[in-house]
Formats: C-alpha cells, structure tokens, sequence
C-alpha cells in the first residue's frame, strides 16, 4: 500500500504503462507502413484488381492500427508536462524541439497522407495516391527519428551546460541532436520495427494458408513479409553490434547490468539466468567470454562489473534489466524460428498443405518480436535509472510537483479502462478483417463508396 | 534575446489561432453531430466531411503544445501539471474521438457506442480549451517555483466556465458552417446547418458581449498584470465581431453560394477571439495572483541557441505544413454525396 502513495512511483508507472501500451501500435505501423506502400506500389505497377485487393485489405489492417498509435501517441507528448513538470523545466532548452520539430515535420506528413489514403482513392491521381502511401511511411520513419533524439539524449546528454538556474541550456544543437546514442539507437530501431511489421504479414499470410483461404493472397504475404523480415534481420546484425559497443562505452554500468557483472572480467553469454542482488551474484549457466569475443574479438577482453563504479552511478534494479535483456534475446530467437519457416516456405523447401505446426509458429513470430521490442527498450530504460537524464537529473527529481497520488491513481484507473477497451476494439477488428479476406473487404468497400449505385440495384 | 522569445511568443499564437481556427470546426461538426444527423446517411456525410481532414488539423494543438515545450518549458510544465485533470479530460477526448472516427467509418459493428464517445470526445476538448484560456485571463495562483496551487474545482469558476461556454458555441458555430460548406446542395442537412450557423453566430456574439462584460466589472478591477495593448485588443475584438456578423448574414439559408465565405469568416472570428487574449496578456504566458511569480517572456523563453535552432526548423517545416494542408484541402475540395 505504501507504493500507492509513493508519487514517484506512481508516475513512473503511468509512463511506462501508456508507454509500452502506445509501442504495442508504433512498431506494427511502421512495419505495416512499409508492406503497405510495397503492396500498394505492386498495384500500381501490375493493375491487377487482386494486387489492388490485397493493398487495400492491407490498408484496412494499416489504418486501424495506424489509429490507435497516433491516439496513444498524443497521451506521451503531453505527459511530460502534465506528469514530468520539473523534468520538463530541466530539459526544455533541449527536448522541446525535437517534440515540436516531430509534429511539424512528421506528424502532419502522417496524418494528412493518411487522409489522402483513407478518403482520396477515387478523389485524387493513381500516382498521387501511391506517393501519398509512401509519404505516410516515410513520415512515421521520421515521428521515430526525432523522439529516438529526445530519448538519446536521455541516455547520453550531449551540446548543453547546466544554467544559473540549474536546469540545461543548449550550447549545441547538433552535438544536442545526434548525441553519443542517437544513430546507433535509431538504427537498431527501425530495424527491429520493421521486422516486426513484416512478420505480422508472415503471419496473416500464414493463418490463410493454415484455413486454406484467400487464394494466393496468403502465399504472396508469407513471401513479402519473409523476404522483408529477412532483410531486417540481416541489418539486425550491424545494428545490434553497434548499439552493445555504444553501450559499453557510453553507459558501461548499463552493460555491466544487463550481464549481471558485479566484478571485472572477460563476460559470457548466458541465455537465462538470476542476479542474487543481496549477495552480488549471478546465477546462470554461461559460455565463458562469448559476449566478449562478439564485442571486440577477444575471448578474455575485460569488461568493469557494477562494483567498479561509483554507487551512484550504478542501476537500481540490476535483475530486472539483467532480465529485460536476456527475455529481448529469447523473444528474438522466437522472431528469428518464425522467420526461418517462413524463408523454407517461401522458397518452397517445407510443404505446409500437410504439417501444420510451422504455420502455427509463423503466426506467433510477430509477438515474439514485439516482445523483444518491449523488454529491449525496458533494458534501455530501466538501464537509465536512478536518473531521468543520465547522470545529471534523477528521476525522482522530476516530478510533477502539484499532482499528487490520487490523482495519478484516477488516472491510471481511467488510462487502464479506456486502453483496455481500445485494445479489444483493434483486435476484434483486425481479426475480423483478416477473417474477411482481401475480396470481401475490396468489395464492402466499393459498395460503400458508391452507396447510390448499390441503392438502385437494391430498388431493383 | 527578447527578440527570439517574443518571436516565439507571436508564433505560439499563431498556432494556437491555426488550431481553433481548423480544428474547432471538426470538433464543433462532432458536438453537433447527434443533433443534425437524422439519420445513418447524413452521419456518413459528416463523418466524410471531416474524415480526411480532421487528423491533420489536430496536430496543430501537438505542435502548439510542442512549440510552447521547447521555447517556454516553464510555462508548457505549469500549465500541463496545474490542470492535470483537465488536461486528461482533452486527452482522454481526443483519443476517444480518434478511435471513433476510424472505428466508426470504417469498422463496422457498435455503431452507437462509437457515435456517443465521438460526441463526448468531441465536446471535452471544445469546452475544456476555452475553461482553460479563461482560468489564464483572469491570473492563476502559483506558487515561487511555478507551480499552481489552486487544485482541479477552482478551475471551474464562473467566468472560466463562461469562456468554456463561448469556445464552445464558436466551435459549434464552426462545425455548422463545415457542415453547410460539405453537405450537398439540395439537402436537408445543408439548409438545417446553415440556419443553425446563423443562430449560434448570433449567440456566440451575444456571448462575447457577456463575457466582454463580465470582465470588465468583475475581472478587470483585481486584473494582476498590465493589459499590453488595448487598442490591439480593441482591433482583434472588431475582427472578431465582423467576422461573426459575416458568418451570420453572408447568406440565407438557402443561397449555397455563401457557404465558404461563411468557414472563412469563422476562422477570422478565431483569429480575432484569440488575438484579445494574445494582444491582453503580452509578454505574460501564464499570468500569476502575484505579479512577480508570473510566467512571461523573458523569465520563460528557451537560450537564444535553442530558439534559433527552432526557429530554422520552423522555416523549413511550417511552408512544408501549408503545402500539405493546400493540397489535401484541394483535393477535398466540394461537397460529400
């Protein structure tokens, strides 16, 4: 009961809560952005009505997913002010201007193309149309862009000085904008993103293939999304080496975290484990030095553990992101089995009209991946803590001051109540999409944008 | 350095008037919604009218909330911590709405539902803004850090809620005029909106002449700061009446000619309304009971580094923003079947 006044926590809660519920929309819209506008493209290309079938059915799963993220996305702008007063009068030299620079360059680009996508079928030219799905993809590129600049610098504050009245003033903005994390931060992103979207198209391909419906959509699907995904997977590789050497020099105690290292010395690589934080100790089954050689090439490369820090500067909650980290590599290897099927079936080396099972897992992959998301940027953050600006504001320190606990509490009640509904609504429909299939969502929406013809035939 | 943040200052405004003058018509449509509908067709023509624009005109608010983050943080954290509760009221609107937009157009089952959260979503954020600007006229209780004091229910005081009622008639007035302009020629729908526009523009300027009033007697007297221009304000205020004396009269309810020249000078009525505020409360963000705690330009404003820096981007990206809005704006253009 104690946690129920504890404002800080509360509020923490709220954040991460709304947070982690929004990232639930944003990687699938993104990714979903991409097989949208290469679908779209092949219409264009083709002029084949099932091509056009397809992206509009695509586009149906697209918006309303699209939807319920640029809605959760609103609750996040505003919480740092409502929620994070003192953070905000710290860092608003500094975060404001990516916020606003995202409304102004990608958000209007996402919402008004939407509007194009979503109305202008009929209103507007055949290139016009394709172009806009593009823009609408590039602009959600752009939205992660600029926020993955305002959480970098979170991570790794760069271009600022502490003012007068302490709070940080901006010196320079380029040094401010592409900090020590920024690029490889985005990078490894948009990459996981994009690899979860494709995967979510593997796996409405597969349920197709598994109820032996919707024609050769479902085929065409597993393909696309396969070869997508592949193509994440491989930049994966890049990315996720870049993003350990940038944590290992910039945040070392966040490494030393995510191992369980209390002590110096060459790191393994484990794939469960326990940190007993009580007694310091790491309780796991590990290859010895596999993390080191993978990081630098050298099996008894040296890596400072959490004690080699002072206290301040080490993480709170060492199990949880020693965890966090270690349920990303698991949910991955889930993302990467589904991928695998969905490359053997592809490229026609598993039969799937008689076993059944890989068509199971290809449907689950894209949850791995979200999964991994998830617990990924919950290393990152949890890593980030006890501050809110690493190394120079702590998080309890950032508070609201004036909004005390019952009101977070009707808040969080609220937010839980409305983001439960909303999450019942998008998933009943988009099931209730995919179920329909490509025709029948084409032909319901030509029905419903030429209601008078319909009428006559009707009165007929 | 004043130069950048007053800059800023008149920016902000600019998009805060932008805001109320796109997005007031779409929240004003979804207010009226359930009461013009008559039935399933004309809902679809509503839902058609604002459906490709009403996105687009919301981000106007993110990027004026934006904007005021990253060149006045004081003022954007003082405000969003100190109506917290309201604050969530507008979110938990506009998410509402959003959802019901898109679930209402294109998804199919709980029509009813989806028609009810569009209403509320719509009318919290269309009377909660202008309760909001009123609690800022009349000065707010902060404390030496900034912060408001006054707790959740003395936001809802007379004269605020009065603004409340205003903002929200004039949204009204807007939507009806959105719906006249989009509706087809010969229907019931138009010839209904476009009385009805006329009605809440005369309501709406008998508003103004009670609040004009109200805060003159009652606010002005123990007003905490220094009005900047009452000439300015005087002009914004003609505008305001002209632009509503136009939406009015500009045509009978049954001349569809006048129909856009009626939208545009509801947006004028917009400009006017909110440059009162701006021309009354220069260089004060947020006013304060105690004239040395208040919020303004030059205790507020981000470095000179940081709002030159936003200043370019806003260089590069506001044009980008008119083209979008010009071209998504052209190929709607004309009136929904």
């Amino acid at each position: 009961m104690e946690l129920l006044q504890d404002v800080v926590f509360l509020d923490r809660l709220q954040f991460a809560a709304t947070a982690v519920y929004h990232y639930m929309f944003v990687p699938l819209s993104i990714g979903f952005g991409l097989i949208l506008a290469i679908l779209m493209t092949k219409a264009y290309k083709s002029g084949k009505p099932e091509d056009d079938h397809l992206a509009r059915f695509w586009l149906k799963l697209f918006t309303g997913t699209f939807a319920v993220g640029v809605a959760t996305g609103i609750t996040m702008e505003f919480s740092f002010g409502t929620n994070w007063a003192d953070y905000s009068r710290f860092v608003g030299d500094i975060f404001g201007a990516p916020l606003a620079a995202e409304a102004l360059f990608a958000f209007f680009l996402e919402s008004v193309f939407l509007g194009v996508l979503l109305f202008g079928r009929e209103k507007v030219g055949k290139l016009f149309y394709l172009v806009s799905g593009w823009l609408v993809w590039f602009g959600s590129c752009l939205s992660a862009l600029w926020i993955i600049i305002a959480n970098s610098w979170m991570q790794t504050p760069a271009g600022f000085e502490i003012g007068p009245d302490g709070n940080a003033v901006l010196t320079d903005f380029f040094a401010a904008a592409l900090n020590y994390s920024t690029l490889e931060r985005y990078f490894h992103v948009l990459v996981a993103v994009m690899l979860c979207g494709a995967l979510m198209a593997v796996a409405v391909g597969a349920y197709y293939l598994l109820k032996k419906r919707a024609g050769d959509a479902g085929m065409k699907l597993v393909r696309l999304g396969a070869i997508v995904t592949l193509v994440c997977a491989v930049l994966m590789v890049p990315a996720g080496h870049q993003q350990a050497v940038e944590v290992a020099e910039q945040q070392p105690a966040k490494l030393a975290a995510m191992e369980g290292m209390y002590e110096s010395g060459p790191v393994g690589m484990s794939v469960i484990g326990w940190v007993d934080e009580a007694n310091q100790k790491l309780i796991t089954i590990e290859i010895p030095g596999l993390t080191s050689f993978l990081a630098t090439g050298d099996f008894n490369a040296e890596f400072p553990g959490l004690n080699d820090f002072p206290e301040n500067e080490r993480p709170t909650d060492v199990n949880l992101i020693y965890q966090c980290y270690h349920f990303m590599l698991i949910f991955f290897g889930l993302a990467a089995i589904a991928l695998v099927l969905a490359l053997l079936v592809t490229f026609g080396k598993l039969d799937v009209s008689k076993r059944r099972w890989p068509l199971y897992l290809m449907m689950v992959g894209w949850a791995g991946a979200l999964l991994a998301i998830q617990f990924g940027w919950c290393t990152a953050e949890f890593g980030r803590q006890p501050w809110i600006v690493y190394g120079q504001l702590l998080t309890a320190d950032g508070v609201s001051a004036v909004v005390d606990a019952p009101q977070v509490i009707i808040t969080l009640v609220l937010f839980t109540v409305v983001y439960t509904f909303i999450y019942v609504v998008w998933a009943r429909s988009f099931i209730k999409t995919v179920k329909e299939g490509p025709e029948t969502i084409a032909a319901a929406d030509d029905a419903a944008a030429h209601p008078v013809k319909l009428d006559v035939e009707v009165q007929e | 350095m004043l130069i950048l943040g007053n800059l800023w200052y008149i920016i902000i405004f600019v998009l805060i008037i932008s805001y109320f003058a796109l997005d007031g018509f779409d929240l004003g449509a979804g207010v009226l919604y359930p009461f013009v509908a008559k039935d399933e067709k004309d809902k679809g023509r509503i839902m058609k009218a604002i459906g490709p624009v009403w996105d687009g005109n919301e981000v106007w608010l993110l990027t004026a909330g934006g904007a005021l983050f990253a060149a006045f943080a004081p003022a954007y954290a003082t405000v969003f911590s100190g109506f917290y509760l309201a604050i969530m009221l507008v979110l938990f609107g506009l998410i509402f709405r959003a959802v019901a937009v898109e679930y209402r157009a294109h998804g199919g089952d709980m029509p009813k539902v989806w028609d009810v959260l569009f209403f509320v979503g719509s009318l919290l954020p269309a009377l909660l803004l202008g309760v909001a600007m009123g609690n800022i006229i009349q000065g707010l209780p902060l404390d030496a850090h900034g912060d408001y004091v006054g707790g959740f229910f003395a936001l809802l005081n007379p004269f605020a809620l009065l603004c409340g009622v205003l903002g929200l008639v004039h949204m009204l007035t807007q939507g009806a005029a959105w719906i006249a302009l989009k509706a087809p020629v010969d229907s019931e729908l138009r010839a209904k909106c476009a009385k009805l526009r006329r009605t809440l523009a005369l309501v709406d300027l008998v508003l103004f002449v009670v609040v004009t009033a109200a805060f003159f007697l009652l606010i002005a007297p123990t007003l905490p700061y220094a009005i900047a221009s009452t000439v300015l304000a005087g002009v914004f205020a003609v505008l305001y009446v002209i632009g509503m004396v136009v939406t009015a009269f500009v045509s009978k309810a049954d001349e569809p000619k006048g129909d856009l020249l009626a939208i545009v000078a509801a947006g004028v009525g917009c400009l006017g309304l909110s440059g009162i505020i701006g021309a009354t409360q220069f260089p004060n963000l947020v006013p304060a009971l105690d004239p040395a705690l208040s919020l303004t330009v030059a205790n507020c404003a981000s470095s000179d580094v940081a709002l030159f820096a936003m200043t370019i981007i806003a260089v590069i990206g506001v044009p980008l923003v008119l083209v979008y809005h010009v071209l998504t704006y052209r190929a709607f253009r004309g009136r929904v079947d």
